[in-house]
């Protein structure tokens, strides 16, 4: 009895049993061929490849968002970050930009991250120090990052001609796609730094009361630079992968409207949007649930714009069976009820 | 016009938190027409739950509550202000973003042709102000004003409401001897026009200045109604702490340490803070119990927050073991040797949302530093520990802080502290709405800590909690240090006389 | 009948700057250059921001009680694209333009009651309705759906002319939204209990006031407000698609702000806000003579929201200390 209570209080529990649901339904209207997978190549193909590798940008995001909305915070730059980083890596790469390093594949990684990096700060930098509202704080770079990289790209689409840059995407280790090692790779630093460092904690003992953590003698300030930098960093991967796939820069598009689906994956994880207890696998788990009812609504052949509709339902949905508000009032309503 | 002279009456009211948590028990209170009623009592003897009972913020367990004769059960202070009760509280409740007029009459404003009629609102609200004697520029904005004139103008606004019953709700901690005045003299202006007030204070000095009638409560138990001319203010102050005048002079003696003077650990020279503490000498050593005394606002906590780094020492130095040190955060003093448990349990103490076992590493963790993690065991051990040595009542580690009663809650806070291994403790109100039981083991946890070496200050606005746990007093008035007792001079009527600073008021604030 | 109070508060001095700002502004294009001083210049800037004026208008509303409205936006490019889909169907005008600002009303009501009853973050409540409403617009079509309808033609292409300018018809709406915003929060029982809920929520409440519809409400007129620059927005474009309007919550955001609206609430004005508008056309029209890419419009609306971010911040925290 133990034991299984302890299974089902894992944060992760919940959103793998709806995963499994979303799986089991399309294997059911797949008539299976949603579990084949073929070798082609030495590659693995199939549809849940497929969502792993679709899902990929949305779950690095969704690592960033859980450390930040663990504080109590928000991002919505992440989307333009997403084309900043697009944008400087492939102006670089195609010569526009840096010319210096003659189009050099690393150094265009490396400055994109960096340019991610120093997004993440001056979100960091704008909530921690100048203690302006997270939401507002972000939005300014959501709306300005666009005009930033479109700046960079001096307002054109950019493309690219590089087979080491369209590797982030599509390229493939040991029969896997290259992005899966990458989520992987993230998602083995940020469990190091929340567990095997006391950085966990200070986030949730910040999200949960920044007012007490400040008296036990929690740089809470820095922590929460630190989480918007992070933030920043993933989200400047995410564009990576993002103008890989496409090879080139387009500005307009790149992580468009993406901010939603990555807190809605943190929500659907199960970390709270106050801050507090948060859980990076459960956060994960919760990317991979929203890019199968992608890859769902396109099997069952529903108009794909009706997708956003339902994010936003989703969303508020959620939230809804967060608020202690919200469930008094149901269980005064049930109570009611059952007394009539 | 009723003319009944009973406005309220409360009787056999009686409320609990919870069955063990009884706040009230079958507490009584009579106001009359053209009355000032104090309402006194210690910290946590009911005072402020009655007042949320008569406004309907908080809900009785049973009682009658009568207006004018006729039984009332307001639900919301709303309800009780339509009534005729108006309460004003200590921290004002108006909005400070809009003019001192409009505070006054919104919700209300009289209005010409359908829309909002300025003119009258300020011709109004200036004549209003007149009444009150107050000379001020009505139009403009409510926080350009001093906290003082912010409570006048609730009063205005309260009374203008053509309120019957008055509360008013620890005004005068944060006004001036002169801006007091000012409020006795409406106070008593609004009394000869039959005005019912409630005054709930803890300065002394005010209640024998301006009330007719004293009620005093203790340990939520109605002790009795006095007029105040009849009770000598040493009766009162027996009457509060429960126990009589003669019992008072040969009251047990403090627990008084050894007389050896012990090394020093931290000595405040001069030390002033923004706008708080001023001047402030005060030397703390190893293994005694250093008390704060004094009212609310006295200065009590801003010395504790300028010792822990929380704010800025101004002017003046700090000393820690003969050096000079500058505390630019709460770490640094950790780092220090200094550990504190603030006031305000809920918002500044505990993480409600995590587990006891993460409460009590966390000031230990945030010394560590963030890459030296202590491990899932280490922490268990560490917690297990403290539970077992302070016997927190909890039924394992992992429990939720916030589902703790309050005593236990501040024990995981006391470990989380003794777990740093502090050299300095600094308590405020470790006691503060704790029950009796828990708060002895408080006491002893505090008197043991220090005969084991470690220096501690005591804040408490109890009495009888000091004189039981320090060793050695000083006593605040108005952010300064006006007095410091030790050993045999400590007893209940030298601090008690001290602070209500009545006669040995060398000079006036 | 004016209250001459809040001198040298916060509002004030960002409301000077915001002044002397614009003033600037309009100085500097019209020294650079030719035919930039005109009347015409300043009319366009009605001209061209009149829907941007109501959302901002309506926004404000939301700003004062201390929350935060993100989804106007969407809820304007729905309204483009419901009623150029509608009127395609050979809907009649008189019959759309109510049913599209009802469909706003309902959306702020809902968010509002969300945010209010059951205590959600505003930003997700109207992120999340963000995304709705553009989500609506893509299922209606992709397409961008051009009007034709002679209603929406005559009121789009019909002006004044004015000296050397013109002013068309549907800066009227601006004017009398403007007109009535500053009506309703100076001389009306529901304006004043903005600024008190805005300059503390708690007192308003013990002081009787009703917070709870009040909070509600600003939510539906900010909707209402977004609906309406729909309608006007189709009247200056002729046209609905679902990417319009992307990001335009930052300019009436920030139009508020530059206009002296502080983002905690109880301090702004609705006049301020206009100004704010009309500071963020200068821009625009300076980019435009200056022949830079439209983006850097952003780029500056976004560094200036900044700047005065910072302002209020530093001056509200001088103040507190100031206090103590």
């Amino acid at each position: 009895m133990k034991k299984i209570t302890r299974i089902t209080g894992w944060q992760a529990f919940w959103p793998i049993m709806i995963l499994l649901g979303i799986l089991i339904f399309n294997v059911i209207i797949t008539g299976g061929s949603f579990l084949e997978m073929k070798i082609v190549d030495h590659h693995l193909y199939g549809r849940i490849i497929d969502i792993i590798r679709n899902g990929s940008k949305l779950m690095l995001l969704s690592i960033g968002l859980t450390l930040v909305l663990a504080t109590g915070g928000t991002d919505i730059s992440v989307g333009s970050t997403m084309a900043i980083s697009g944008a400087v890596a492939c102006s670089i790469i195609s010569g526009t930009l840096l010319t210096g390093v003659g189009g050099n594949v690393f150094v265009a990684i490396l400055v994109a991250l960096l340019a991610g990096a120093a997004c993440g700060a001056w979100n960091g930098f704008l909530v921690s120090k100048i203690k302006i509202q997270p939401i507002v704080a972000t939005m300014i770079l959501m709306v300005a990052g666009r005009g930033i990289a479109q700046l960079i790209t001096r307002g054109k689409i950019v493309t690219v001609n590089s087979d080491a840059y369209y590797f982030i995407n599509g390229g493939y280790i040991f029969g896997l796609p290259f992005p899966l090692f990458i989520v992987g790779f993230a998602l083995l630093l940020s469990l190091l730094l929340t567990k095997r460092t006391a950085f966990g904690l200070f986030l949730e003992a910040t999200g949960c009361n920044s007012n007490a953590s400040k008296f036990t003698g929690i740089h809470v300030s820095k922590i929460k630079f630190l989480v918007y930098t992070c933030s920043g960093i993933l989200a400047a991967i995410a564009g990576l992968i993002e103008s890989a796939g496409i090879k080139g820069a387009d500005c307009n598009n790149a992580g468009l409207m993406i901010e939603l689906d990555a807190i809605l994956a943190v929500a659907i994880g199960g970390t709270s949007l106050n801050g507090g207890r948060f859980s990076i696998p459960a956060s994960i788990v919760g990317a991979i649930i929203l890019q199968s009812i992608t890859t769902t609504v396109y099997a069952i052949g529903v108009p794909p714009e009706i997708i956003q509709v339902i994010k936003a339902v989703l969303v508020i949905i959620i939230c809804l069976f967060q608020s202690t508000q919200f469930k008094t009032a149901m269980m005064n309503k049930l109570r009611i009820r059952k007394v009539a | 016009m009723n003319t009944e002279p009973i406005l309220i009456e409360l009787l056999h009211i009686t409320k609990k938190y919870s069955e063990a948590v009884v706040a009230l028990n079958d507490v009584r209170f009579q106001l009359n027409r053209g009355e000032i009623h104090a309402l006194l009592g210690e910290n946590g003897a009911g005072k402020s739950t009655l007042i949320k009972v008569l406004t309907g913020v908080e809900k009785r367990n049973s009682g009658i509550i009568s207006f004018e004769g006729k039984e009332i059960n307001p639900r919301s202070p709303q309800e009780a202000q339509d009534i005729g009760i108006s309460t004003v509280y200590q921290e004002v409740n108006l909005c400070p973003n809009l003019s001192v007029a409009e505070n006054i009459y919104i919700g209300r404003e009289p209005k010409k042709g359908g829309r909002i009629d300025w003119n009258a609102i300020n011709n109004q609200a200036k004549k209003l102000m007149e009444k009150f004697d107050l000379d001020i520029n009505v139009t403009k904005r409510l926080d350009s004003y001093s906290v003082a004139i912010q409570q006048m103008v609730a009063i205005a606004r309260a009374s203008d409401i053509s309120a019957k019953v008055l509360i008013l709700d620890e005004p005068t901690s944060s006004l001036s001897r002169l801006e007091v005045d000012k409020l006795f003299d409406t106070m008593r202006l609004l009394r000869s026009q039959g005005m019912g007030i409630i005054f709930v204070t803890h300065f002394l000095d005010q209640v024998y200045e301006v009330t007719d009638t004293i009620t005093v409560l203790r340990n939520g138990e109605y002790v009795g109604t006095y007029a105040t001319a009849q009770l000598s203010r040493v009766e009162l102050v027996g009457k509060m702490i429960g126990k009589e005048y003669s019992q008072i002079s040969d009251k047990l003696q403090p627990h008084v340490e050894a007389e050896t003077e012990g090394k020093l650990f931290a000595d405040l020279q001069e030390v002033t803070g923004l706008g708080t503490v001023r001047d402030m000498n005060m030397s703390i050593c190893y293994g005694e119990v250093l008390g704060l005394s004094g009212l609310l606002g006295s200065g009590r906590s801003e010395t504790a927050r300028l010792i822990f780094g929380i704010d800025k020492i101004e002017k003046g130095d700090l000393e820690i073991k003969g050096e000079r040190v500058s505390l630019k955060s709460t770490l640094d003093a950790i780092k220090a040797g200094i550990a504190f448990c603030p006031e305000d349990r809920k918002t500044d103490g505990i993480v409600g949302d995590l587990s006891v076992r993460e409460n009590i590493i966390l000031a230990l963790q945030a010394k560590k530093g963030m890459l030296n993690r202590i491990t899932r065991q280490e922490a268990e051990e560490i917690a297990e520990q403290y539970i077992k040595k302070l016997e927190i009542k909890t039924p394992t580690s992992e429990q939720l802080v916030k589902n703790l009663s309050g005593g236990n809650q501040q024990k995981v806070i006391l470990a989380r502290w003794l777990a740093t291994n502090p050299e300095l403790l600094i308590l405020d109100e470790p006691t503060r709405g704790i029950d009796i039981g828990t708060k002895a083991e408080i006491q002893k946890i505090v008197t043991d800590l220090a005969k084991q070496g470690m220096a501690v200050i005591f804040i408490s606005s109890e009495i009888d909690e000091m004189l039981r746990c320090c060793s050695r007093i000083a006593i605040l008035r108005d952010y300064k240090k006006i007095a410091e007792i030790k050993g045999s001079a400590i007893s209940e009527q030298t601090i008690m006389r001290y602070i209500a600073g009545g006669e040995i008021d060398e000079k006036d604030y | 009948m004016t209250i001459k109070n809040r001198k040298l508060h916060i509002n004030n001095i960002s409301l000077t700057i915001t002044a002397v700002l614009f003033v600037a502004l309009f100085t500097f294009g019209s020294v650079s250059y030719d035919q930039f001083f005109s009347l015409s210049t300043f009319l366009n800037l009605f001209n061209d921001n009149a829907y941007l004026i109501i959302a901002s208008v309506g926004v404000t509303f939301v700003l004062l009680t201390g929350g935060i409205d993100i989804s106007i936006a969407s809820t304007i490019a729905f309204t483009c694209v419901f009623s150029a889909y509608l009127l395609r169907l050979g809907v009649a005008e008189y019959i759309v333009i109510p049913l599209v600002l009802l469909i706003g009303i309902l959306l702020g009501l809902g968010m509002g009651y969300m945010i209010q009853e059951y205590k959600l973050q505003p930003f997700i409540v109207t992120l999340a309705g963000q995304f709705f409403m553009r989500g609506l617009c893509s299922v209606i079509s992709t397409q961008s759906i051009p009007i034709t309808n002679e209603f929406y033609k005559h009121v789009a292409l019909n002006k004044i002319k004015l000296g050397s300018g013109k002013i068309y018809y549907y800066v009227f709406i601006a004017l009398i939204i403007i007109f009535a915003a500053v009506y309703l929060l100076k001389y009306t029982r529901f304006g004043r209990c903005i600024y008190a809920i805005g300059g503390n929520e708690q007192s308003a409440n013990l002081m009787g006031l009703p917070v709870r519809r009040t909070k509600i409400t600003v939510y539906a007129i900010s909707s209402f407000c977004a609906a309406l620059a729909g309608v006007v927005f189709s009247f200056y474009t002729l046209a609905g698609y679902s990417l319009q309007n992307i990001g335009l919550e930052l300019d009436a955001i920030s139009s508020a702000v530059i206009g002296g609206t502080l983002l905690t609430g109880g301090v702004g004005s609705v006049l301020g806000t206009t100004v704010g508008v009309l500071i963020q056309g200068i821009i625009q029209t300076i980019v435009t003579y200056q022949n830079l890419n439209t983006w850097w419009t952003k780029v500056a609306i976004a560094a200036l929201l900044c700047i005065f971010i910072v302002i209020q911040r530093m001056i509200s925290s001088r103040t507190e200390k100031g206090k103590r």
